[in-house]
């Protein structure tokens, strides 16, 4: 797919990001919007996978874990987008009865999640123990687990961080959304990560860098990762983001972490962002 | 049932031949232990099937959700480590990945109670029942001796959804049949009586199966029942059972709170309410000492359940 069709669904993946959050007035917008172009570039373009027909072993295909749960609404609008079910469907997030629950969830059997997040530190623990499966079973597909920046001051981030290269992990991806702000304000305030490259450089990890929100830039690096799974190591990419990107009032800022906007905010940055593939 | 004593072993060591065993029926049976791997006695399984046997080293959390990406792909893989370990430390990694989830991931816990002796409280956990059994998807198993232990572990492995299998570490009376098939959910039937049922659970059974022919010469015929399955309880087999005997003790090496009792509590308070003692640790944390000596200074011992059924005996007329 070329950097330019992937830039169009990245568009409609936000478009639908501000109407689902603002259609029920609770979720995640500003990470989910961040992380668009990365898990955009993913699914359209650099995973293995059957979306028309769904597995929940995760055989035979690339797999990937959404560990900070919260950016749910840019994991279903790409599902949707990519096919896994009817894009209508975004607009029940959140309500009662739906299968886009708060957080993903597989309690209500949504095609394309295969575990649920939300209680954050637990997707690359998952992901190290997809991979391994994979091994075991001869296939050759890579995991690809997202976390967030924050979410980095669990302590159980480190413990998997150790085990995956002492065990030679090396087909898994690990990306972190590397936006610098959380909840309570900006990472350097909230708890200093520090030099996060050196950390799990220290780990054993293959560490590699890109801007998060440029399209180019996130394909030439998902695709160096892939070429270089299978080496011994596994990888992990400190994305680069802008937390909000796309709407320029939510940029710059971690107001917009888990606020909604109003009708006036909404269709403000709705006028930001082109449609492309029609809303849902 | 025979209350032969075929020999003294700990229910651990039949998990680990459950599980040895598991693994050779289901090449898909994976085991992963943090760092217990002697305790828990997985060293045959990883001795046999060393690519399916992952040491995880003390990283609890990250050992539960590695069990769960891996069950994803078709595997069944059991968790090893003490129980203390394998539930309070990670709640929320078996809430949110393994139950919530609805995994196929088998907990296995050892050195349940105060039996684990002279380690003291901090490994001793008495409310890991009662965590496990609020969850839902999950099934809450505690076996009696070293033969069910290993019937259940292989009960477990057939089974399709997240497991917590709970045991202990000293060696007790092993008499329950060599090949019983383990049916899970089932309540297993002791000894039929007619004037007081005494549930029990684990270590628990064969403290209540001493306590039986001390209650004979009292006078007290007492039925005897086996809840080796907490969670899906045999409610059928609970109402039968007091509908005949109209007074209830249950024996467990647990708190009272949240435990087999309390099970069994609510059961009859919403269908059948009668009078029910409980032999259980009362709200409060073990200590370090020899298992016997902590079994008798918590309670939990023969003549506990004795003075127990008496009472409650009592208390029906």
């Amino acid at each position: 797919m070329t950097i330019n069709e992937l830039e169009r669904i990245a568009s409609q993946v936000r478009r639908d990001i501000i109407r689902m959050v603002h259609g029920c007035q609770s979720g995640h917008p500003g990470g989910s919007l961040g992380a668009t172009d990365i898990v955009t570039a993913l699914y359209f373009d650099q995973m293995q996978i059957d979306p028309a027909n769904f597995r929940m072993d995760g055989n035979g295909e690339d797999m990937f874990f959404l560990s900070n749960g919260h950016i749910s609404p840019m994991f279903y609008s790409i599902l949707a987008r990519r096919g896994y079910f009817p894009v209508k469907e975004l607009a029940t997030f959140r309500r009662l009865g739906t299968r886009l629950q708060g957080h993903p969830t597989t309690a209500e059997g949504l095609p394309g999640v295969r575990i649920a997040s939300g209680s954050l530190g637990q997707g690359l623990s998952v992901a190290v123990g997809a991979a391994q499966a994979k091994k075991l079973n001869g296939d050759q597909h890579i995991v690809y687990v997202l976390m967030g920046d924050g979410e980095q001051e669990e302590g159980q981030i480190w413990e998997a961080a150790m085990y995956a290269p002492a065990k030679g992990v090396d087909n898994l991806i690990a990306i972190i959304d590397y936006n610098k702000k959380q909840i309570d304000g900006p990472t350097d305030e909230v708890l200093n990560l520090g030099d996060l490259r050196a950390k799990y450089e220290a780990f054993g990890w293959y560490v590699l860098e890109m801007s998060g929100n440029n399209m180019q830039a996130v394909v030439n690096t998902l695709k160096f990762a892939r070429a270089n799974t299978h080496q011994g190591r596994p990888q992990l990419i400190l994305a680069h983001t802008e937390m909000g990107f796309g709407v320029d009032f939510m940029m710059g800022t971690h107001k917009w972490h888990g606020t909604a906007p109003n009708d006036e905010q909404a269709a403000n940055a709705l006028s930001q962002l082109t449609e492309t593939l029609g809303d849902y | 049932m025979d209350f032969t004593i075929q020999n003294q072993k700990d229910t651990r060591s039949g998990f680990g031949e459950g599980l040895l065993e598991a693994g050779r029926r289901n090449p898909k049976v994976v085991a992963f232990c943090a760092d217990l791997t002697g305790s828990l006695k997985m060293g045959d399984f990883a001795k046999e099937f060393p690519e399916r046997f992952f040491q995880t080293g003390i990283a609890e959390a990250n050992m539960v959700n590695m069990a769960a990406g891996m069950a994803l792909s078709g595997f069944v893989p059991f968790t090893g480590t003490f129980a203390a370990f394998a539930t309070g430390r990670v709640y929320d990694q078996i809430r949110q990945s393994v139950a919530y989830s609805n995994k196929n991931v088998k907990i296995a816990a050892s050195h349940a109670g105060v039996t684990l002796g002279e380690d003291g409280a901090t490994h001793q956990i008495l409310e890991d029942i009662g965590m496990m059994k609020m969850l839902p998807n999950m099934t809450v198993i505690v076996p009696c001796d070293f033969n069910q232990t290993k019937n259940a572990t292989l009960a477990a492995a057939e089974y399709d959804g997240p497991v917590y299998l709970r045991f202990g570490r000293p060696k007790v009376p092993n008499f329950t049949p060599v090949d019983e098939k383990f049916v899970i959910g089932k309540a297993q039937m002791l000894q039929e009586g007619t004037d007081v049922t005494i549930f029990a659970c684990g270590h628990l059974v064969w403290k209540a199966i001493e306590a039986l022919p001390i209650l004979k010469e009292m006078g007290i015929n007492a039925e005897l029942i086996n809840i080796h399955t907490i969670k899906p309880l045999d409610v059928e087999a609970v109402l039968k059972s007091v509908k005949k005997t109209r007074c209830v003790v249950t024996a467990e090496e647990h708190q009272r709170n949240g435990g087999l009792g309390d099970s069994i509590a609510q059961v009859l308070a919403l269908n059948m309410p009668c009078p029910m003692e409980m032999v259980a640790v009362n709200d409060e944390f073990g200590q370090s000492g020899t298992p016997d000596e902590l079994m008798k200074a918590y309670h939990l011992d023969t003549p506990d359940i004795v003075e127990a059924v008496k009472k409650v005996v009592a208390r029906k007329q």
